[in-house]
């Protein structure tokens, strides 16, 4: 039998004022895979989407398939080439969750995939994918939003997954 | 390596003769973020759905679902916090599951939950669901039930954990 997993708290960061990024930096490697939950709102009405980018990387690297369902239609969509992960949010000014999980974020052999799920009563239910097309391991993560600001009192925390 | 903060508060499944609800009181106020894992099946009436309340308060709950049943994708509201489940009607001794993301459950903001939720039973019809609940209330989360149309069938389970980000 494997030993028992763990689920341990890396970095966590509570917005003092509106800001529209926030970086985690020097994350350890020690972990198999990585958890981003974001809780908070958008100073905007939007909806404004959130976005992560991958140690500094702006370069056309990302790309995403979206399933999501806005209360009255069931949609998809998709983005290639991007210069950011559009898909860990669709923020208002009501308070939303967004659980991001982050694959072998460490292994410099492969692409890193990204599964989130973002949850927003007041806009849209949302599945996606991304990809980042590169080999680096994953020492920072930027969570941004594309338009307005995170709102005071938003959460964002990094948890580590590894099997002991 | 830091300790994980992944723990169990409280499991319960049900016994013979089936129960109305599960519900977990006296929530400790020492986590950041709950967790719900739930396997249930109800006893009697097929309508897909069961619920989920707060601290005994059945008012101010809103969600937008995204929802596929093998063969369309749909998205809808509703006024209140549901997820997926089996009944009597469907395949013998298939539940249905669910897990609900509850960050932040003791702060003063309003409570916004990520829940999935699949009930798969060889049919022509199953479910899975995304649903992005909120509760619009400032009060910490200290009671959690569980209740259905008709009484959860016995050997559903539901465990909570709690998370801490330090």
């Amino acid at each position: 039998m494997a030993s028992a997993a763990t689920y341990t708290p890396i970095a966590t960061y509570t917005v003092p004022s509106a800001t529209a990024t926030y970086t985690f930096t020097s994350i350890p490697q020690t972990y198999t895979d990585l958890v981003v939950i974001e809780n908070g709102a958008n100073t905007a009405t939007g909806p404004n989407d959130n976005y992560l980018t991958f140690n500094g990387d702006s370069g056309t690297n990302y790309s995403r398939t979206l399933l999501y369902g806005n209360g009255t239609s069931a949609l998809s969509g998709r983005g290639t080439s991007e210069s950011f992960l559009y898909l860990a949010g669709y923020w208002t000014t009501s308070n939303a969750t967004s659980v991001i999980n982050i694959m072998n974020y460490s292994n410099t052999t492969t692409y890193k995939n990204v599964l989130a799920k973002d949850t927003n009563a007041g806009a849209n239910a949302e599945f996606a994918v991304g990809l980042w097309r590169s080999t680096a391991a994953i020492t920072s993560v930027l969570i941004g939003a594309l338009a307005g600001s995170f709102a005071a009192g938003t959460t964002f925390t990094l948890y580590g997954i590894a099997a002991a | 390596m830091a300790t994980s903060t992944y723990n169990l508060i409280a499991s319960t499944t049900v016994g013979s003769g089936g129960a109305s609800s599960i519900t977990f009181l006296s929530i400790p106020g020492t986590y950041t973020d709950l967790v719900l894992k739930i396997s249930v099946r109800e006893s009697t009436t097929n309508s897909s759905v069961a619920y989920i309340s707060f601290n005994g308060v059945t008012t101010n709950r809103s969600e937008i679902k995204l929802q596929g049943n093998g063969s369309s994708a749909s998205s809808s509201t509703s006024t209140d916090i549901q997820f997926i489940d089996n009944a009597s009607t469907d395949t013998a001794n298939s539940f249905s599951n669910a897990e609900l993301y509850i960050p932040n459950y003791t702060s003063s903001n309003y409570k916004s939950i990520c829940s999935d939720s699949v009930a798969e039973n060889n049919s022509s019809t199953a479910f899975m669901r995304l649903t992005a609940s909120l509760w619009s209330s400032t009060a910490a989360i200290t009671q959690i039930a569980i209740t259905a149309n008709s009484n959860l069938a016995q050997y559903s389970t539901a465990y909570l954990y709690g998370i801490k980000n330090s």
